[in-house]
């Protein structure tokens, strides 16, 4: 995207001047308080569920996280979470680590391990939902 | 505010004024506050684990459902369990707390004070209300 335009009038420091530790600007500011906002009535709603699920057994488990709206609710907080703490992560690395060969790394961990979690959690409310 | 004092940059790096480190500053409510709501959010990102394995267990079939049952309620189980209630309000509370900053409201001393007070009394008293009626709802303690 930088320099390929031969028309550009900006110099270089101008255009990733405020962009910030992770050059993305304000976009994981604002990213972080929407995501925020929509965790609030998920994580009410995740400990409904849980409490609704709290000495039941395996089988009535089964059945209320896979009912079409238990699950839709277990997937918006699984996926709203996991950008969210992506972002959250990310600011605490770039907060702490300075020195960039880690600081690289440990953006590139908190990318593998937000997917995996995410996904893997994803992928049990699917499973439970179409009963495969 | 460095190179106001330093002059050009053209001095040996260690002859800048340093800015006040943390230890510096009396430890205040808000501030301790602020260091919590990223201990919350660090300690609910590595609790997604446990998020994860149970409904992969779910998925899974009942011998293992049984084992996360079995492991929630060992005393270990229902510590963390309990911590992953406290930290999960807490930060939700802190966000909150947060998002009221946000809009410019709130900021005043005493006002700033009363939120962060407010979010640990209530992320306290919520943890305790969800873990009576978490109880209740499976008949007493098992």
């Amino acid at each position: 995207m930088i320099g390929q335009n031969p028309n550009e009038m900006r110099t270089a420091a101008r255009r990733v001047r405020g962009l910030g530790a992770a050059r993305a600007g304000t976009k994981d500011f604002w990213h972080q308080r929407v995501t925020s906002v929509a965790g609030i009535p998920l994580t009410i709603a995740l400990i409904v569920i849980v409490i609704a699920l709290l000495g039941r057994s395996h089988a009535a488990a089964v059945q209320i996280l896979g009912s079409p709206i238990v699950a839709i609710i277990m997937l918006l907080f699984i996926l709203n979470s996991a950008y969210h703490m992506w972002i959250g992560m990310q600011e605490i690395i770039l907060d702490y680590v300075h020195d960039d060969k880690f600081k690289f790394l440990s953006l590139m961990m908190n990318t593998f391990f937000v997917i995996a979690v995410g996904l893997a959690s994803a992928f049990a409310i699917l499973k439970l939902s179409f009963g495969v | 505010m460095a190179e106001l004092k330093a002059g050009p940059a053209s001095g040996p790096r260690h002859s800048r004024p340093l800015s006040p480190h943390l230890q510096i500053y009396r430890p205040m409510l808000t501030m301790v506050m602020s260091i919590v709501h990223r201990i919350t959010g660090t300690a609910l990102y590595f609790g997604t684990l446990l998020l994860a394995w149970w409904l992969i267990s779910a998925a899974s079939g009942p011998n293992a459902y049984a084992n996360v049952e079995w492991f929630m309620g060992t005393l270990v189980g229902r510590v963390v369990l309990f911590g992953y209630t406290w930290a999960l309000l807490h930060h939700m509370l802190g966000g909150i707390r947060h998002l009221i900053w946000d809009t410019l409201h709130g900021l005043e001393p005493s006002e700033r004070e009363l939120l962060t007070v407010a979010t640990l009394v209530g992320s306290i008293s919520l943890t305790l209300v969800v873990w009576v009626v978490g109880y209740l709802a499976m008949g007493g303690p098992r």
